[in-house]
């Protein structure tokens, strides 16, 4: 009975895969927010209002100087945005945010006031991972919501398998790592392990506020402070979690598989 | 059974003052423990207190379900030795191993004492397993990295042939420290610490916390609306991840038409949960005082028919698998425990309902919206790989219809009162039924009102035991299928 029926309810469904990145982009919910922008030429002289709500200590100001922001950090929870009386820190709606460096996520201070978006690997590179790219996820202390919703692009909704990316079971098949939480002291030795075991060339892509600077649990003596401290990241995603949306723009950024117009900023 | 308690009884997220809770010798604490125990109260969190001079205090949190009360004792300061519980009542065998590792209390007479999430330089998987003899004996290491995207835990098994003799699980990888950063909070970090201790329960604990936040502070409860829409996020918590369970379930036995479409319909269901408060894993909606974000009129008629298109889907999706006899013949006497032993073990949640046990917190502690609005509780006999999916099922279908009711009736009001500051010496403990089952908060103030001990209990740290039983005579084919019939949380244990 259930071939009949899947075999019709298939029929009736018809492909469920979205049609991004050649068609629209599918909207965030709208309280989610997505990408923050500061400006902080608006910044009141003096003013220190979203310092003390930040949970992740993402906004700085030291005496005197210009603020500045750490979407590395940030958890996106919103709660500076309410606070600023100078509306300096804005949410944008845009689901784009990873960076090549931590320097590009840092807004504020340096006249940025929006992430630099990652570039595209370097010819070779991309030549190599452009069109076929398998990665070995390890979780560092991750608390399984980066987990889970880099495991949802798997699923027929999204077909991460179209652009030829892959979740494979070996680090001696991988051509790269995606590494999740903060990488906790007890996670180091297996992560490192992992990483060596990969063939070089390798690439090393941090998910999520946990394995870019520690998210949450950030200065806790129990964890590396995210994974950069441990081996070389090439492409930070920010969020807690990132929206899957960010998580495949991130990688089809870094492989230069979206449209130049998609891509600039 | 309560009323002869010795213990100082309390509701579900309520508080006492520290000084009214019963107070014995160690040795007496934990004979009065044992024999609460044996006339079936059911353990909910043992733990220490740092006193000074490096002395310890132990507290013991049991639960009358059937009287739908909580009771709390502690015993005198200690140091150095306190006899074992664990001889006489195997639920507390992790308990007293966190104690010891925690504070150097020794339990005397514990079978098996050993650390609990921190281990020497090498991490958890270097250290001294069970090992059983014999030349056809063979020995399977599994983990901490595992093949798909998944958190880290070693798993041993002694195996003769193809068939695991005993299994034992080594966890900790996952520690952040949790619990010791929250001496002296709460800190601003605070709230978002305690929804990602398990990042898919991030509603379960955050509500966990938000009621003892507020059972700390006295009268204040939260608004009634409140009330109304953490329970709404917390079924749609547990809608999401029993249908991702429910397609990968399917996945580890091949049938692939279910897990495909659940894969799908889970994403659906985590976006009901952002279209209430945008992120899919509920982050920012609960706080101490009620809610962040109101869940109005307009937005529940947004929700309301998406919620019936996904409840639809997922229940074809069920269907499916359970007429297909491959399946049930695959999950039938998979992973079997028996009724006695979760009782021993002291399973929570979903596991235990799945070895015929009624067994959850909504039932038999009721508290916020809990005391007005019931799911009815789904129990199948049995406890094996068949039975979890059972449940899974049918609390698919319940807690759909629970919400379909819950959205068509809200209460009025605001969903946001300032909680007011937690009052010094006070104990305040909360129970919440996440998905895997029963989540424990429990607090207690210094003088200054700030933490001086937190401890959460997440349901895995009760039954990861479960699995390592569940194991025992199966063939090791059979771990992934029988380690996702209880999905049990890495983090959630490590903290």
């Amino acid at each position: 009975m259930f071939i009949h029926d899947t075999l019709l309810h298939r029929l009736k469904r018809g492909c469920e895969t979205m049609t991004y990145p050649k068609g629209p982009v599918p909207a965030l919910p709208d309280r989610h927010g997505g990408a923050l922008r500061f400006d902080a030429s608006r910044c009141a002289s003096g003013c220190m209002a979203c310092l003390p709500v930040c949970p992740t200590e993402a906004l700085i100001r030291p005496n005197g100087a210009p603020a500045a922001m750490d979407l590395g950090r940030c958890i996106f929870c919103g709660d500076c945005v309410q606070a600023c009386p100078e509306k300096a820190i804005t949410q944008t709606n845009d689901h784009r945010l990873a960076a090549r460096t931590r320097e590009d996520l840092v807004l504020g201070d340096n006249g940025r006031d929006q992430v630099r978006l990652a570039t595209a690997l370097d010819d070779t590179l991309r030549k190599l991972f452009g069109r076929s790219l398998k990665l070995r996820q390890v979780s560092a202390g991750g608390c399984n919501a980066c987990e889970a919703d880099t495991n949802v692009l798997g699923t027929i909704g999204w077909d991460l398998g179209r652009f030829g990316i892959q979740f494979v079971a070996s680090p001696r098949h991988a051509d790269g790592l995606l590494i999740t939480g903060p990488v906790s002291e007890n996670m180091e030795l297996a992560l490192r392990k992992t990483y060596d075991a990969l063939p070089e060339p390798k690439i090393v892509i941090a998910v999520g506020a946990c394995a870019i600077a520690g998210g949450p649990f950030i200065n806790h003596a129990e964890h590396r402070q995210g994974a950069a401290n441990v081996v070389s990241v090439d492409l930070f995603i920010p969020g807690c979690p990132p929206h899957p949306l960010t998580i495949l723009d991130g990688l089809l950024r870094l492989l230069g598989r979206l449209d130049q117009a998609a891509t600039n900023r | 059974m309560s009323r002869r308690s010795p213990f100082t009884l309390l509701a579900n997220g309520a508080s006492l003052p520290w000084r009214k809770i019963a107070d014995w010798p160690g040795d007496e604490f934990v004979r009065l423990s044992a024999a609460e125990l044996e006339r079936g109260a059911r353990l909910v969190s043992w733990f220490g207190v740092p006193e000074p001079h490096g002395a310890t205090r132990l507290v013991g949190v049991l639960a009358y379900d059937a009287d739908n009360t909580l009771a709390v004792a502690r015993s005198h300061p200690l140091t150095g030795t306190v006899p074992s519980i664990t001889a006489r009542q195997p639920q507390a065998h992790l308990f007293e191993r966190e104690v010891f590792e925690e504070h150097g209390l020794r339990p005397v007479g514990h079978p098996w004492l050993k650390p609990v999430r921190r281990y020497g330089a090498d991490g958890p998987g270097v250290m001294d397993f069970f090992k059983v003899d014999g030349a056809e004996v063979h020995e399977v290491a599994v983990g901490p990295v595992h093949a798909g995207i998944i958190e880290p835990g070693h798993f041993r098994f002694q195996c003769a042939g193809e068939d695991v003799l005993h299994l034992e699980i080594a966890l900790g990888y996952q520690h952040r420290g949790i619990e010791r950063a929250l001496f002296g909070g709460p800190h601003r970090s605070t709230f978002a610490q305690m929804e990602t201790i398990a990042g898919d329960t991030t509603v379960g604990h955050g509500t966990a916390h938000a009621m003892v936040m507020e059972g700390l502070a006295g009268a204040d409860e939260a608004p009634l609306r409140a009330q109304w829409l953490r329970a709404i996020a917390l079924e749609l918590e547990r809608l999401a991840n029993h249908t991702g369970d429910i397609g990968a379930l399917a996945g580890d036995v091949a049938f692939l038409p279910t897990q495909s479409a659940c894969g799908k319909i889970r994403g659906d269901l985590l976006n009901l949960t952002a279209a209430i408060c945008g992120n899919r894993f509920g982050r920012g909606l609960v706080r101490p005082g009620g809610c962040r974000h109101d869940l109005e009129p307009d937005r529940v008629r947004q929700v309301t028919p998406r919620l019936e298109q996904a409840l639809k889907d997922v229940l074809q999706a069920c269907e499916w698998m359970w007429d297909a006899a491959s399946v049930r013949a695959r999950f039938e006497n998979t992973g079997p425990v028996t009724a006695e032993q979760a009782r021993e073990i002291g399973l929570v949640g979903l596991a235990a309902r799945s070895c015929g046990l009624v067994r959850d917190v909504r039932f038999d502690q009721p508290a916020g919206w809990h005391r007005f609005g019931q799911v009815p509780v789904a129990v199948w006999p049995g406890g094996d790989v068949f039975a979890r999916a059972r449940v899974r099922t049918i609390e698919i279908e319940r807690s759909g219809r629970y919400l379909l009711e819950q959205l068509a009736s809200p209460p009025e009001g605001p969903v946001f009162t300032q909680a007011t500051a937690p009052v010094a010496d006070t104990f305040a403990v909360a129970l919440v039924e996440g998905w895997r089952g029963e989540i424990c908060h429990a607090v207690l103030t210094g003088t200054d009102g700030r933490y001086r001990r937190y401890k959460i209990t997440d349901p895995s740290f009760h039954n990861w035991t479960g699995l390592a039983l569940a194991l025992r005579g199966q063939a090791i084919s059979d771990f992934p299928v029988c380690n996702k019939s209880f999905s049990l949380s890495y983090c959630g244990f490590d903290l």
